[in-house]
């Protein structure tokens, strides 16, 4: 039969496709159509949602609005026409593609942990059952020993996805080793990192294999209960998870003795409450607790002494997505994916001025190039590709030259980034480097928890040092204190936060230092991005004295009669560009 | 007493009512302070003073500390809010495709800031890291709707959809 699959992810939602879903329910009842409605999780291409697609076919219709059902109900359920005008067209030709399969953003992927998302209803757990869903658990329950399942996630290879890449299995190791009576294991699911939302979508998508991925951790290390926290912006994420834990717990695979094999597991969630530093292991320990989420020193490690002084276990969401397939299908299938220090597959959330956006997961080792170049296919209105920002504030911005480094997580670290949580915002000329180290520096500042001085201080004090040179009152030894300062907190501070909050600008500095020397010496902003250093003038030749600049000034900065050239008042102007947008003739330029 | 107060007083005292049922649900559990928070914020709408004396007594936790716990996390409040919370998206993603313009949009139309609420109580502006809708850069959420690729001029027309 006919199965309609509509994205009912934040994005799409956004988009208006719960509108495209009633629409289709009444329609296809009205006409007598028969066909199955099927609400899925996230397909990762939500600049082009609200996504529809109808298979068995595999046609992939994309920004379906409301009004186009009738005829998609008309022509191609019961006509089996393509309705061309809804399909992708590729961005260079043009050209309308009809399967999904056939799109770059995913034909060029390799979808292990996204691989139902968009596939099934998230909040069916028979579907997710169909996909194979808690064999994993099961192979692990009854057919092997807490010892074989770490030694099998050992053997993958597989490594946090979280951000510093500790391998999975030794963690594990670490908290089973660890004697106590009780042992809990926890999911990260507090995302806070700015343009990451790969999290996010693999519970919206397919929250059960979080759950089994936790089940499994679980069983090894010898815990009974465990934890979820999930960040307080992502509502649809926590109800979608509220439903698959009870659907889990009506089939028996959590709560006492699962399939039988006596191993008992009870999964909570708690909602988080805004506070990016919780995404600390053990800042997010305290949160649980009920106290302010302030990271601790460590050792002892969470292993050892975790939540309420338990041996506790932390992996983050796609961490534990992993999980069952590697149960599943074998380490050494997983270790057939990725490079020989980084296995498998990884989650980018690739944003910015790219043409096409969304969630590509990739194998590791895949050079940069190919995520922007051939999955995003290149930058918007083919503008020049100045850098790429990866690794969200813990991470760096790579330039031009490191497009074909391949990715991995120890690649990264050399080239002064990190994998962080997988964040790729791609940025073009138009982007300025300053304002954006500028920019990450003033959100680990404000997110910073105050408990440790070099965090506390020493960010503030870069951030007044960039907002300094952003506004032209930079001089040249700010650089060098700058990379001191930088230093000294990466090496002092006393959490994750602190340690990598350095990194935008300790990057930007190492591969765009001339265009902080322009800041500073010629007061210029080369990508004409930062306020302060911003001069718009009127072209004489090129104005014919329409006036519409004049009307639009919100300062009557500019003067000039009308049909004669006009001329900006540069002590009145606030630089805010309304010119600049209004103006039909080109006439205003902005250096 | 005018008809009117008395049934803000019974308003206030059915809110009390869920108060006392939520702490009595709660009051054994580990780790209760925070979801009792956000309940208490759900109640409310904010998180009044006598509200959290209450907390403070039934779960037999210091004042002080409650108030370190509300003043850390972004989502408590201690303030009366708006009917309807407006979270501006500046994160990477959204600042790169003019995330700023929305939020000095908003502050004109309605005249608050950053943090503010409109006197009619009616809006509260709130600019947040990253609501995770980064497809659909810049995005904005009201409550819980979520408006994406705004434009300066999509912001009126949105905000007017709210009454």
């Amino acid at each position: 039969m006919t199965k309609i699959y509509i994205c009912a992810g934040t994005g799409c939602v956004s988009s208006g496709s719960r509108k495209v879903a009633n629409r289709l329910g009444s329609e296809l009842s009205s006409r007598n159509v028969e066909a199955e409605i099927c609400l899925t999780g996230c397909h990762g291409f939500c600049e082009q949602g609200p996504i529809l697609i109808i298979e068995p076919d595999g046609i992939f219709y994309c920004r379906v609005q409301e009004d186009d059902v009738p005829e998609i109900v008309e022509k191609s359920l019961q006509q089996g026409e393509i309705i061309e005008r809804l399909l992708y067209k590729d961005p260079a030709t043009q050209e309308p593609i009809k399967n999904y399969e056939d799109i770059n953003f995913y034909k060029l992927q390799h979808r292990v942990v996204l691989g139902n998302c968009g596939h099934i209803d998230p909040e069916n757990i028979d579907e997710y059952l169909q996909k194979d869903g808690y064999e994993g658990l099961k192979r692990a329950l009854t057919t092997m020993s807490r010892e074989e399942v770490i030694a099998e996630v050992k053997r993958s290879g597989l490594r946090g996805r979280g951000g510093a890449g500790f391998p999975t299995g030794l963690k594990w190791e670490f908290t089973s080793k660890s004697p106590s009576p009780k042992k809990y294991v926890i999911c990260n699911a507090d995302e806070g990192d700015p343009g990451a939302f790969m999290d996010r979508s693999i519970l919206e998508g397919d929250p059960h294999a979080v759950i089994e991925g936790m089940a499994i951790a679980a069983y090894a290390i010898g815990a009974d209960e465990g934890y979820i926290y999930v960040r307080a912006e992502y509502p649809l994420a926590t109800e979608r998870l509220r439903i698959a834990i009870s659907q889990a717990e009506e089939k028996g695979y959590l709560g006492r003795n699962i399939m039988g094999s006596g191993f008992n597991f009870d999964l909570h969630i708690k909602a988080g409450a805004g506070a990016f530093v919780c995404g600390e292991e053990t800042a997010l320990l305290m949160s649980i607790e009920g106290n302010r989420g302030m990271p601790r020193v460590r050792p002892p490690f969470p292993a050892v002494k975790g939540l309420w002084d338990k041996p506790t276990n932390i992996n983050n969401v796609e961490t534990y997505a992993n999980v069952p397939v590697i149960l599943r299908k074998g380490a050494d299938w997983y270790t057939g994916i990725g490079t020989e220090k980084s296995k498998g597959t990884k989650v980018f959330a690739l944003t910015g001025k790219v043409k096409n956006t969304g969630l590509a997961e990739v194998p590791m080792g895949i050079t940069m190039r190919q995520i922007i170049f051939d999955i995003g296919e290149g930058i918007q209105n083919d503008k020049k590709f100045k850098a790429v920002q990866i690794g969200g504030p813990s991470g760096g911005c790579l330039p031009s030259e490191l497009l074909d480094l391949p990715i991995d997580y120890d690649s990264l670290v050399q080239a002064g980034a990190m994998m962080g949580s997988g964040g790729l915002v791609a940025m073009d000329e138009e982007t300025c480097m300053v304002d954006v180290a500028k920019f990450f520096l003033n959100f680990t500042q404000s997110e910073s928890c105050g408990k440790c001085t070099p965090c506390r201080e020493g960010i503030k004090r870069m951030l007044e040092i960039l907002t300094r040179i952003t506004e032209g009152k930079g001089q040249m030894e700010d650089i060098d204190l700058l990379e001191r300062l930088g230093n000294v907190i990466k090496s002092t501070a006393l959490c994750g936060l602190g340690q990598t909050a350095p990194n935008p600008v300790l990057t930007t500095l190492k591969y765009f230092r001339a265009e902080y020397e322009a800041h500073i010496k010629d007061k210029k902003c080369p990508a004409g991005a930062c306020q302060g250093l911003i001069r718009y003038e009127i072209i004489a030749d090129k104005c014919n004295g329409c006036t519409r600049c004049a009307r639009g000034c919100p300062t009557n900065a500019i003067a000039g009669k009308v049909k004669e050239p006009h001329v900006i008042d540069q002590d009145k102007c606030i630089k805010c560009g309304a010119c600049y947008e209004k103006c039909r003739f080109s006439a205003i330029i902005k250096g | 007493m005018s008809k009117h107060q008395l049934s803000i007083g019974t308003e206030q005292n059915e809110k009390d009512l869920q108060l006392d049922q939520l702490l009595a649900e709660y009051r054994t559990q580990k780790g209760a302070l925070i979801p009792v928070l956000q309940k208490a914020q759900d109640i409310y709408g904010y998180l009044p003073e006598n509200a959290l004396q209450k907390i403070a007594q039934e779960l037999k936790i210091p004042l002080s500390k409650i108030y370190g716990v509300v003043t850390f996390y972004a989502q408590f409040h201690l303030k009366p809010r708006g009917k309807y919370v407006i979270r501006v998206c500046q994160g990477t993603a959204c600042h790169v495709r003019g995330g700023s313009a929305i939020v000095q949009e908003i502050q004109d139309l309605l005249q608050i800031k950053d943090g503010e609420t409109t006197p009619d109580l009616k809006f509260t502006l709130e600019s947040v890291a990253c609501l995770g809708a980064c497809g659909l850069a810049p995005v904005m959420m009201i409550n819980d709707d979520t408006h994406g690729r705004l434009t300066k001029d999509a912001v009126a027309k949105i905000l007017a959809q709210y009454e």
